[in-house]
């Protein structure tokens, strides 16, 4: 069926089943490949954009359900060439080390910030506990919002 | 037993003990390389320039007087690797068969080459890991990248870098010996007089082949190499742009899927795919025991693939419950178990003489299960034929590899066929077979497209191989005053790598057994050294207190090997060991070790709260020559013990009759946030000492340091990994 997303701020017109996962529309129809597969049942956070603001596993959201709201993905957060302030923390915390956790990381650590600009250590962990780094680089991360929730703005 | 005759067991053993890794790694002969480009394709594809070139190989010997020398044949030799290539405009590209799987070798290597050359880092381009364009390279393992490669290329690019001085002292008819090069430019002190490489090699179109060892620059002379130079390409991570395997696309591509066997080792018996086929656009593949299948989307493939009725039939196989007890039946008698190498055995002395001298004696038995590498990128392809050739971009560490299997599989010349691996969401010993590239490969012959295949979380942890489970024996004897005398180590089935003692004992017999495993198995993160570590450190532990001796003070009683008491030493004063006495709610435990050129001591403190472990604090103490980049390395080493806790303390593959119980990460807990302790890194960089890889090392002493510390806290002694998937058992 034909459905509207707005995607990072553009009306995007796909054709799809409507109980298919948002995330092989974005990737596959849209290109948005920063978005990415790590499991498939909600469980590792690969998957994770932004539906109005909150964080969700694309993995798991049937396009329907996103239709009309607004979808950010990690390619929405940088603005006019300049990237995201937790974007920015994370490259210069080199807060990864393959990077394929590392777009849904940075977008569940913008949302947690647009929530409560200031979390401690404790809220970065709790919060972001859903998201998985198979590296390990979970200090490096939690440094990384902590940095960047000084600077942090709405995404 | 005469010295001599010591030294040649070593010398054999350690041979077999590398024969058997390179085994594990599915090691394969070096092959002629055949470098397909002759030097006006070549410089077509580049523009003009200078390309550095080398024997295939390592680079030989130093000959006297020779100097890199001009190659006037128009065709290169077969025997001629390319590895580095100076442009017109500055570009320096380096070529080199290693593959980026989030170890930073990207940048490290790129560091190294910037350093010998003297040239802007920010000017160098590394082309990784392509089997048409890369010299051969038997795979990214082993910790050898930084040992191997690293030296290679500094070798490459201080040629090139002597090349392009001799081309200056020529043009300013000068003693080259005279000539500075520094920051892209070659200077004379004497009449200042400079050239930047880009117009030096102006209109220039030479091929230079090396043919010595240059001299290298010494560690403590460094500038770029030795620093923290961040990740080059790390803005293409965090913006989400940088193309995996499984982010790529080619025209007309199909998304390809398999239908997996109900069991390991099933044979499909029937198959009807009448309903599958009536999908519009599904092509269905069946070629004996494969089926799969292909179609525009991704939801139409797993649709299909849901439609497939199959009827498999499997043998009985092993269950869980008797794992350890199967491993070592299978491996009684000389040369049983599915190892075409054979078992690997070191004796020193006499175990029966020693013991015989000892005033205790322990005799204790280690295990350790199967574990999975569960990359967050799971095994990709995209293979495309085009005029009976074939390319396939996978996420592999043995592209070279991968290439024979594809070329094997489809019958092809292995030229037919060029594997590239875009840098990838990690591996960790898991990637060093082709089975997405030949699924791939198989569904793009039959449907004349190109097709990419995303293996499932499901499929990773089920069709994967893992990290081999493993028993080990030890029996030891220890004199009243601490010595070591005697011990005896029998590794069934987890591997030969470290199972050698780093400690002084006269009376040794140590022997690695291969088995028959149940599920597949291969190498991971440090092959069997975090097991050969668990048991031996457990073990040193456990005589410790058996004799009332401090843990670390018994160890370096019996040890003379400086790097790794250096590390001890280390990291015991950081930590701040014996400040504080192990309680019923803490425990604090000391473990250590050496291997593939690192030296490791890992202090854990743990937590216990009615029954639940938590490890609070990890204090690791690494020490691999000298430090290419320090924060590269320090990330290394964190994710190391990160990874490591999961083997630790839950991570277990779980099976039953050829069937895997938990293959979904709601089932196979892997460490999150909350798991990890505070973790202090102490680096001792040797400037004066070869610099050694470090992507396995730090992860061996961390399960011996938890294990250690949660018996000093409980007095229960845990001897198999993981230690506390449910919790702490009961003391008994």
């Amino acid at each position: 069926m034909p459905i509207t997303l707005l995607v990072n701020g553009a009306e995007r017109r796909v054709e799809a089943p409507s109980d298919q996962p948002l995330l092989y529309v974005l990737r596959e129809q849209l290109d948005l490949t920063g978005t990415k597969y790590g499991c498939g049942e909600g469980q590792c956070g690969a998957c994770t954009v932004l539906v109005d603001g909150r964080p969700v596993r694309s993995c798991r959201t049937p396009v329907s359900a996103a239709a009309g709201k607004k979808i950010t993905t990690i390619e929405g957060l940088e603005q006019d060439g300049k990237l995201h302030p937790v974007q920015q923390a994370f490259l210069d915390a080199e807060a990864f080390q393959c990077g394929y956790c590392t777009p849904a990381m940075i977008v569940a650590a913008a949302a947690l910030l647009n929530e409560n600009p200031s979390p401690s250590e404790q809220e970065i962990m709790r919060r972001m506990e859903g998201n998985l780094c198979r590296c390990g680089t979970y200090p490096r991360i939690v440094a990384a919002v902590r940095q960047a929730s000084s600077v942090a703005r709405k995404p | 037993m005469s010295k001599e005759r010591n030294a040649l067991i070593d010398q054999n053993f350690r041979l077999n003990e590398e024969a058997v890794e390179d085994r594990d790694h599915g090691a394969i002969q070096r092959l002629a390389y055949g470098f397909e480009l002759d030097r006006r394709e070549f410089f077509k594809l580049l523009g003009g320039g200078v390309l550095v070139c080398a024997w295939a190989g390592p680079l030989r010997a130093q000959e006297s007087g020779a100097r890199a020398r001009e190659n006037s044949e128009d065709k290169l030799p077969q025997s001629i690797d390319g590895w580095l290539h100076i442009g017109e405009d500055g570009t320096v590209t380096v070529y080199t068969g290693k593959a980026e799987l989030g170890q930073n070798i990207r940048t490290s290597l790129s560091q190294q080459v910037a350093e010998e050359l003297r040239t802007p880092i920010s000017s160098i381009r590394l082309v990784m890991a392509d089997t048409t364009l890369t010299p051969f390279d038997m795979g990214t393992f082993g910790s050898r990248t930084t040992p191997i490669m690293g030296s290679q290329l500094r070798k490459v690019a201080a040629s090139a870098r002597d090349v392009l001085i001799q081309m200056a002292a020529a043009r300013w008819q000068v003693d080259a010996a005279k000539l500075v090069a520094a920051n892209g430019t070659i200077t004379d002190p004497a009449t200042r007089k400079s050239v930047s490489y880009p117009d030096l090699i102006k209109g220039q179109q030479l091929v230079k082949l090396i043919e010595n060892d240059p001299p290298l620059t010494p560690a403590e002379k460094w500038h770029v190499a030795g620093t923290p130079i961040p990740k080059l390409d790390g803005r293409a991570f965090v913006s989400g742009q940088h193309k995996y395997t499984s982010d790529m696309t080619r025209p007309g591509m199909l998304y390809g899927k398999v239908l997996r066997p109900s069991a390991f080792h099933a044979n499909l018996t029937s198959l009807d795919a009448s309903e599958a086929e009536k999908l519009p656009g599904v092509k269905v593949v069946r070629d004996g025991n494969f089926v799969g299948v292909a179609s525009p989307e991704q939801h139409t493939a797993t649709r299909a693939i849901s439609l497939l009725h199959a009827q498999w039939s499997a043998p009985q196989q092993p269950t869980e419950a008797e794992l350890f007890e199967y491993l070592k039946k299978s491996s009684s008698g000389e040369r049983r178990g599915n190892d075409q190498w054979g078992p690997s055995v070191y004796e020193l002395g006499s175990v029966k003489e020693g013991l015989a001298t000892a005033e205790k004696t322990l005799n204790q038995t280690y295990t350790v299960a199967y574990i999975a590498h569960v990359p967050l990128e799971p095994r990709a392809a995209l293979a495309e034929w085009q005029e009976g050739k074939l390319t396939v971009w996978t996420g592999t560490q043995r592209p070279f590899a991968v290439r024979d299997e594809l070329a094997q599989a489809f019958r092809i010349p292995s030229e037919q066929v060029r594997v590239i691996v875009p840098d990838t969401g990690s591996a960790y010993g898991g990637k060093h077979t082709g089975d997405a590239a030949l699924e791939a490969a198989r569904l793009a012959k039959a449907a004349g497209k190109p097709v990419k295949l995303v293996w499932t979380r499901e499929e990773e942890l089920t069709w994967a191989y893992f990290r081999p489970a493993g028993v080990i024996d030890v029996k030891s004897g220890v004199r009243g005053d601490g010595t070591l005398v005697a011990w005896q180590f029998d590794n069934y089935n987890s591997g030969p790598a470290a199972i050698r003692t780093p400690y002084n004992i006269p009376n040794q017999r140590i022997e690695y057994h291969p088995a028959d495993s149940p599920l597949r198995q291969g190498s991971y993160r440090g092959l069997a050294a975090p097991a050969n570590h668990f048991a031996r450190e457990g073990h040193m532990d456990e005589l410790a207190h058996m004799l009332g001796r401090d843990p670390l003070e018994f160890r370096l009683k019996n040890l003379t090997d400086q790097r790794l008491r250096a590390v001890f030493e280390a990291a015991a004063r950081k930590f701040g060991w014996g400040r504080e006495k192990s309680s019923a709610s803490r425990g604090f435990g000391i473990a250590g070790g050496a291997e593939k050129g690192g030296y490791v001591a890992t202090c854990a403190e743990v937590e216990l709260n009615q029954g639940e472990v938590r490890v609070s604090r990890v204090l690791e103490a690494f020490e691999c020559g000298a430090v290419v980049n320090p924060d590269g390395l320090r990330n290394q080493i964190s994710g190391a013990i990160v990874q490591g806790l999961g083997g630790a303390l839950f991570e277990a593959i779980q099976f039953d009759n050829g069937r895997i119980l938990n293959p979904h990460l709601a089932q196979y807990r892997v460490p999150r946030f909350s798991d990890v302790p505070q973790i202090e890194i102490e680096i001792l960089d040797r400037k004066d000492l070869p610099s050694a890889g470090a992507g396995e090392t730090p992860m061996v002493a961390l399960a011996p340091a938890i294990a250690n510390a949660i018996f000093a806290a409980t007095g229960i002694r845990l001897r198999s990994l993981p230690l506390v998937p449910e919790g702490l058992p009961k003391k008994g």
